[in-house]
């Protein structure tokens, strides 16, 4: 009706406007999270009293569960019928983007589990946390399924301004609103840029559609493609901005500190996750025969993000700013899979997404919960003789540390194992040596923690004056999902690969 | 035999570390209990292992080959073979004995679960046939190591545990980029484009060029060579062996030394023969460079451990010198001598932690007339001392003995300067017996109390094998012998090369 209208105020030589055909079922993972995040912002403002405690942690993991469940259909829809299109072609569904969607939704059940007792303790709790979280959700799987530059703008920006936020959660603290008062002046910085790239890639290719760029370059020979690669440049920084990659990563380790500690880990885990969905889907599935032009670009930007990183996190006494360095150098190796430009190295990138996502998760946990009330304790001396005090987090924590550090027989060895060799396979040695040589730099600082965790308190520290840390019974229970995930799936690691291999198969 | 006795060796260590783990830190007994069951159980195996092998079947014995991660082609195998076998035993043994003999002054509980972590990374690196499996123990075998000397060691442990992670983790870095290259020409080389990480399928690969297979040695000599260590890769030894609890000096010194010539035998020789023979004049003029300038730098040391660090540098620079004259004399010197460093040094370690133990210092020039309190421990000292020497009679003659037989067959000059070091090891040894022992005790030293007889208990073995090693060394050579032959004649085939000959008998024109 609405295009019959159009129809008629619309000058006759104009085609009339189609309304796209819209297939539910194919965007069903995004509307369960999407309309879930709504109807709990909904039934909030209308409940005349206030729910029973972790109610909303509670909604937000069914919810987030019940997405998944959808994922794992189309999943198996995928396997018996292969991938396809659907909402006129905006949203392509196929194994990549619910992998990504996997990735996505364990870390909002992670962080929903963490944020529940910590919003309480620092006086936040209400629906809002949860609600934004699970809408920044729906952005990074939008990105991920997006078959269209604009849809995957709209997906880039649900996610950003929903992060915007949550990084200034906590507004009583000045560091929070400084956070995301620097995340949004920067990252809006960078949406612009990104928003450039897409205009000058449809400039020289006359779509915005994926296929049809694709197409495009597969049948046309340019001979001046300078607008083409000026475009291809500024996607390359608009989506390097969300994936913290150096030299983009400025950011980081201001907003990573700032922001509530769930907050970083989730930013960590899913904002990082969408933003390679993008860079993936783009450059390597799109901009397949040009990769002889970005493939360069982004060999630098990987060796930078691993030196970068690993060698600033060196220097940080803050724990949070120095998670912020390491995720800046883990970045570098999931670039390391693109740079391969083969689906062994999207794999490998997938493979790292996924393991990452429980190391930083369950890392964070524990930061959030050693920060105590008012989240501001997150000075390396704060975890001097854990291990005498909480011998079972200071173990969790050595396990995670380790498993970044890729220490074998954890998850973390075979995510750079796997990157590692679909660098080598593609003959890129300079590359995989750098990396290897990053990851003995990062050992360094990943040990220092564990040392002190596992020195002897000497009697005289505060920590001894404060009270005993609780463990409250859910982010126990993220930390049982994550210790053991780091290290069950380190020591069989092949169902994973496997996961990761066949989600890559039609990309 | 369907019991798979390697996976058992491999894993009874890993349990009991976990069992360790999961014990309350408040029940120091059973965690000791726990820990000593765990170490003598896999000794046990050890023993039995040796009794089961076959001696003259220089293939690899009690072979497991179960598939991991089939995208990879990376496989579950493990087997042994006369190279491996008495490392294996070696470390078995040497383990319970580290955990049995000095003290522990703090957390038992993690200490003796890292040590039990360790011995599953050294003896999964030396069973291991597939080459990913191999290079997961060996890098296994550091963050222990990190954590015993950053938490039980001296006073600068700190630096000294650093410094150790840092270059292994360097080494290593190599190791892994050129091991995914090989494999990965491997695959495109091979008939089949199989990925395996199969050590002997990978030994099998034909074609591929020798310059890039040059290079791929060298990735793998690199972190052999620091571990080893090779000068001018040593540097962090001194200091980690002086800096780590006197356990930790034992199984760094004892069996961890040991991963790098082992590396260089098992993959080094095996996969890269015409590299090996092409860069053996390199490695072997480092090794005597180690050999000479350990010795002269040991002499010189005034801290009685540092001056048995120095020592491995050049014991184990002999090693080298064995492995790279390409002849099986050479090599099973080598090989021999890589367990008998393992008992004397280990030994040494041993009694230098308990005159630690007793004087608080380790300073030569604080020490002196020990003998007369100590008899027992200075009568001990001088037999393993001797040995580390290479006095004719105990073992480690024998493996020096061969080594410098081996190396004169196609390095003369190699073996002529390398034979200094024999001269040398008995300056630096004997003088620090002779400042540390002799002479009228004063002080502190006229008091001190000589060995208990659970130290007694401790050194027995050690010495017995010193001696029995010595002086009957057959039983042990001819289960090395068979798989040494072996693979030089896999060198010579693959490199076209022909074994040196030997005018044995017949008259000089």
């Amino acid at each position: 009706m609405i295009g019959h209208l159009l129809a008629q105020v619309a000058p006759s030589d104009l085609p009339p406007l189609v309304l796209p055909k819209v297939a539910y079922s194919a965007i069903l993972p995004e509307i369960i999270v999407v309309v879930g995040a709504l109807l709990v912002l909904a039934g909030s403002s209308l409940a005349r009293r206030k729910g029973p405690a972790g109610i909303w942690a509670l909604l937000t993991v069914l919810i987030s569960m019940l997405a998944g469940a959808s994922s794992y259909r189309l999943w198996t829809r995928i396997t018996d019928h292969g991938p396809f299109h659907a909402v006129a072609d905006a949203v392509v569904v196929d194994g990549f983007s619910i992998f990504i969607f996997f990735v996505i939704l364990t870390a909002v059940i992670l962080a929903a589990l963490v944020a529940d007792p910590y919003l309480r303790r620092e006086n936040l709790d209400g629906p809002e946390f949860y609600v934004l979280m699970m809408l920044c959700a729906s952005g990074g799987m939008l990105m991920a399924a997006a078959n269209d530059l604009i849809v995957l703008f709209l997906g880039l920006e649900i996610l950003s301004i929903s992060l915007y936020v949550l990084a200034g959660f906590h507004s009583r603290r000045a560091e929070s609103r400084e956070a995301a008062m620097k995340y949004f002046v920067l990252g809006a910085f960078s949406s612009a840029l990104f928003l450039y790239g897409v205009a000058l890639v449809y400039g020289a290719t006359g779509s915005t559609q994926l296929p049809e760029i694709a197409a495009f370059v597969a049948n046309n020979v340019v001979v001046n493609n300078g607008v083409l690669l000026a475009g291809l440049v500024l996607l390359l920084v608009g989506l390097g901005f969300k994936v913290a990659a150096v030299p983009f990563h400025t950011w980081t380790p201001d907003v990573y500190q700032g922001a509530p500690s769930p907050v970083t880990g989730f930013m960590a885990a899913a904002a990082k996750a969408a933003g390679f969905a993008g860079l993936l889907r783009v450059f390597f599935s799109t901009f397949t025969l040009l990769r002889l032009d970005w493939q360069p670009l982004v060999w630098v930007l990987a060796v930078l993000t691993l030196v970068v990183g690993s060698v600033l996190a060196l220097v940080q006494t803050d724990i949070k700013r120095m998670l912020a360095y390491s995720s800046i150098s883990h970045a570098g190796y999931v670039l390391i899979g693109l740079q391969a430009g083969s689906s062994n190295g999207v794999a490998g990138s997938l493979f790292y997404l996924f393991t990452y996502t429980f190391m930083v998760l369950g890392s964070f946990a524990i930061i959030t919960l050693i920060g105590r009330k008012g989240d501001g304790n997150h000075d390396l001396d704060a975890y001097r003789g854990l291990s005498t005090r909480r011998p079972a987090l200071a173990l969790a924590f050595t396990v995670f540390l380790l498993a970044q550090t890729g220490v074998p027989f954890t998850t973390g060895l075979w995510a750079k194992f796997y990157v590692i060799s679909a660098a080598v396979e593609a003959h890129s040695y300079a590359l995989a040596l750098i990396a290897m040589l990053a990851a003995v730099v990062s050992a360094f600082f990943y040990l220092r923690v564990v040392v002190l965790m596992y020195t002897r308190d000497e009697g005289e520290s505060d920590a001894q004056a404060l009270p005993r840390i609780r463990v409250p019974v859910t982010v126990g229970a993220a930390l049982v999902v994550t210790v053991g995930f780091t290290i069950l799936v380190g020591i069989l690691p092949s169902s994973l690969m496997t996961f990761a291999r066949h989600a890559t198969l039609f990309l | 035999m369907s019991f798979p006795l390697l996976t058992a060796i491999v894993l009874l260590p890993v349990i009991g570390a976990a069992v360790v783990a999961l014990i309350p830190s408040n029940r120091d007994e059973t965690i000791r209990a726990v820990g000593l069951v765990a170490s003598i159980g896999t000794a046990v195996l050890a023993v039995f292992l040796t009794i089961n092998f076959k001696t003259g079947d220089g293939g690899f014995q009690f072979v497991t080959d179960h598939v991991w991660i089939r995208q990879f082609g990376v496989s579950w195998k493990l087997g042994v073979d006369g190279i491996s076998l008495f490392l294996v035993l070696l470390t078995a043994g040497l383990f319970p004995l580290a955990l049995m003999g000095p003290k522990v002054h703090h957390d038992r509980k993690s200490y003796l679960a890292w040590m039990l972590v360790l011995e599953a990374g050294c003896l999964g690196s030396f069973l291991a046939l597939d080459v990913l499996v191999f290079f997961l123990f060996f890098e296994l075998t550091i963050i222990p190591m990190y954590f015993i000397i950053g938490g039980w060691g001296y006073d600068n442990r700190v630096y000294a545990s650093i410094k150790f992670v840092l270059y292994t983790l360097f080494g290593s870095a190599f190791l892994l980029v050129a091991m995914l290259a090989l494999v990965f020409l491997h695959q495109s080389h091979s008939a089949d484009h199989e990925l395996t990480f199969d050590l002997v399928k990978l030994a099998a690969t034909k074609g591929i060029a020798e310059s890039t297979l040059r290079w791929i040695f060298l990735g793998f000599a690199a972190a052999f060579a620091v571990k080893v260590p090779l000068f001018p890769l040593h540097t962090w030894l001194p200091d980690a062996h002086t800096e780590a609890p006197t356990a930790g000096s034992v199984i760094l010194a004892g069996v961890l030394l040991k991963l790098g010539t082992y590396g260089l035998v098992r993959f080094g020789l095996y996969l890269f023969p015409k590299a090996a023979i092409d860069l053996a004049p390199l490695l072997l003029t480092l090794a005597v460079i180690g050999i000479t300038y350990g010795a002269i730098v040991a002499a010189v040391q005034k801290d009685l451990k540092r001056l048995v660090a120095y020592s491995s540098v050049a014991h184990l620079g002999f090693i080298i010198l064995g492995v790279f004259a390409f002849t099986t004399q050479g090599l099973s010197g080598g090989v021999l001598q890589m367990v008998n460093h393992g008992l004397s040094t280990g030994a040494l370690f041993l009694l230098v932690g308990m005159i630690y133990e007793r004087r608080h210092t380790r300073q030569i020039s604080e020490l002196g007339g020990l003998q007369k309190p100590a008899p027992v421990l200075a009568g001990v000292f001088m037999v393993v001392m001797l040995s580390s020497i290479g006095l004719p009679g105990l073992n480690g003659f024998v493996g020096e003995f061969l080594i410098l037989l081996g190396t004169f067959l196609t390095h003369r000059w190699w073996a002529v300067v390398a034979t200094t070091g024999v001269i040398l090891a008995a300056v630096y040894l004997l003088w620090a017996y002779q400042r540390v022992f002799h002479g009228e005790p004063t002080g502190d030293n006229a008091t001190m109390t000589d060995m208990t007889w659970a130290e007694r208990a401790v050194m027995a073995p050690l010495v017995v094998a010193i001696v029995f090693l010595g002086v009957y060394p057959k039983p042990v050579l001819d289960r090395i012998n068979p798989s040494v032959s072996q693979l030089m004649t896999h060198v010579h085939e693959r490199t076209e090369t022909r074994p040196p000959t030997v005018a044995v008998g017949t008259d000089a024109p």
